[in-house]
């Protein structure tokens, strides 16, 4: 029997999906901004800002009028506890792509340090990783989930390379050291926005299997799995 | 019928000889939504259910003061047709109560009982009755069978089909599901939030998740006053009296 409350947690579902394409198109402006030298980038990551602010207090009394009205349990408990979360992880990575904006603003007052393609290549990865984690989250794609958490590691190995030729670069012209620090955030900031997406895959993992991946808690057997969860539950 | 206010309540005192049983009760009931009303048992919300279509009326000794507007009308006003009234206020019992008779004749029956004689209308009007209470499909093969036969979420069902048949605004239901397990209460509860797209309907229920689930507005009654009436998400997010709070958060008593 088709519940209306399934109707509810589709709608849920699809307020999530939009905060997060938002978000998406922020990291994609913030970036053009830094790596185009484009200002006119830099205005409507703050507009939406206001917007993913706005949407994250909307989900959260969502989530918190389907508890208290449906008594969720199983899957479904989960399912909302999942969201919640979520959404939390969806206004910080949000607030990443502000961050990078605030240090483009910085750059775009100074001459180019010099091309990079790291910063780039970082921001597309970081982008697909949110991108697919929420795909995986609210389609229960569970593979998927899995395979944004391992492209987590990619990211982290362009921070390491671009932080040692920010290094040298800093060593060798100390007038760049300003410019080189603020690339050096950017990257960090990046990194972020992919820890970020590597949450919501492991929310993902949580929701769907029940099984919590945090902190590789279930390599270190700190969570044994009880049950083999309904694959139907939540859906 | 509209959204608007289909019931309006005002100031309603009601007495059984001298125990004074609802107190001063305002309530305002919208058009196609759910109302649901909770309390603790004795509080007086089936009191205040009976009184919307005048089923108090049978009590000895009952004495009502106050005002029921029904779409404007005052329900309690001499010269006031009980029998249409209750045609277009219907009621569901706690304990489903087919008559001992055929599922088709249990749906018929009030139609025959209004004058309807038209074989062919009434069987449409069995028809769409039973698919209106999501009886149709299991029910049709076996109209001539004695409703009694039938489990008890279909039998209140049932009834709900013959409620719908003479085409009430207004259903009233006095905790329809505290006789059936989790699963036909599902059903009956999705059947309601089918419902409400063309009915009005107000429900008595014990079970707070149940206001919760399924109701728009719920008035939380006690003693015979209703200490407060809103929208069910926030009565159950935020209610504004503690004994509100207190109580569906099990902590009363």
């Amino acid at each position: 029997m088709e519940r209306h409350f399934d109707e509810q947690l589709q709608e849920l579902k699809s307020h999530l999906m939009k905060m997060s394409a938002m978000a998406e198109v922020m990291i994609a402006d913030a970036v053009k901004s830094v790596v185009e030298r484009d200002a006119d980038a830099i205005s409507p990551v703050y507009e939406r800002e206001e917007l993913v602010n706005q949407m994250e207090i909307e989900i959260d009394e969502n989530c918190l009028t389907l508890i208290a009205l449906h008594q969720p349990a199983a899957g479904d408990l989960r399912f909302i506890m999942g969201a919640v979360k979520t959404n939390a992880e969806l206004e910080r990575l949000a607030d990443e792509a502000v961050n990078i904006v605030q240090k483009a603003e910085h750059l775009l007052k100074t001459p180019p340090l010099k091309p990079f393609e790291i910063i780039p290549e970082m921001a597309a990865i970081a982008r697909g990783m949110v991108r697919d984690s929420l795909r995986a989250f609210v389609s229960r794609n569970v593979d998927l989930a899995r395979e944004v958490l391992l492209r987590d590691d990619r990211l982290d190995d362009l921070k390491a390379k671009i932080a040692d030729v920010l290094t040298e670069c800093m060593t060798q012209d100390s007038p760049a050291v300003p410019r080189a620090l603020d690339l050096l955030l950017i990257s960090r900031y990046l990194e972020r926005i992919g820890d970020h997406a590597t949450n919501i895959s492991e929310i993902t993992i949580f929701v769907v299997e029940g099984l919590d991946v945090r902190h590789h808690a279930d390599q270190k057997r700190l969570v044994k799995r009880p049950y083999a969860p309904s694959q139907n539950a939540g859906k | 019928m509209s959204t608007d206010t289909v019931i309006s309540v005002q100031n309603l005192d009601l007495f059984y000889g001298d125990f004074h049983a609802l107190k001063r009760v305002p309530m305002s009931v919208k058009g196609r939504h759910i109302t649901a009303l909770i309390g603790p048992s004795g509080c007086g919300k089936s009191t205040l259910l009976r009184t919307l279509n005048r089923m108090n009326d049978l009590i000895p000794g009952v004495k009502v003061a106050g005002t029921i507007l029904l779409e404007g009308q005052d329900i309690y006003a001499s010269g006031t047709d009980v029998c249409a009234l209750r045609k277009r206020v219907g009621m569901v019992f706690q304990r489903p109560n087919p008559f001992p008779l055929s599922i088709y004749d249990n749906v018929a029956f009030g139609l025959r009982v209004a004058g309807i004689m038209n074989r062919r209308s009434i069987e449409e009007t069995v028809e769409h009755s039973l698919k209106g209470a999501w009886l149709w499909d299991q029910l049709k093969d076996k109209l001539q069978d004695s409703a009694l036969s039938l489990p008890l979420d279909q039998q209140q069902r049932l009834c709900v089909a013959r409620l719908l048949a003479v085409e009430p605004e207004v259903i009233l239901m006095d905790e329809p599901c505290s006789a059936l397990d989790p699963i036909s209460t599902a059903k009956i509860e999705e059947l309601m939030l089918e419902l409400k797209k063309k009915y009005t309907i107000v429900i008595v229920t014990h079970n707070m998740q149940q206001a919760a689930r399924i109701s728009d507005y719920s008035g939380y009654m006690l003693l015979g006053e209703m200490i407060e009436f809103g929208v069910t998400a926030s009565i159950f997010t935020t209610p504004q009296d503690k004994r509100t709070q207190d109580y569906i958060s099990g902590r009363y008593g």
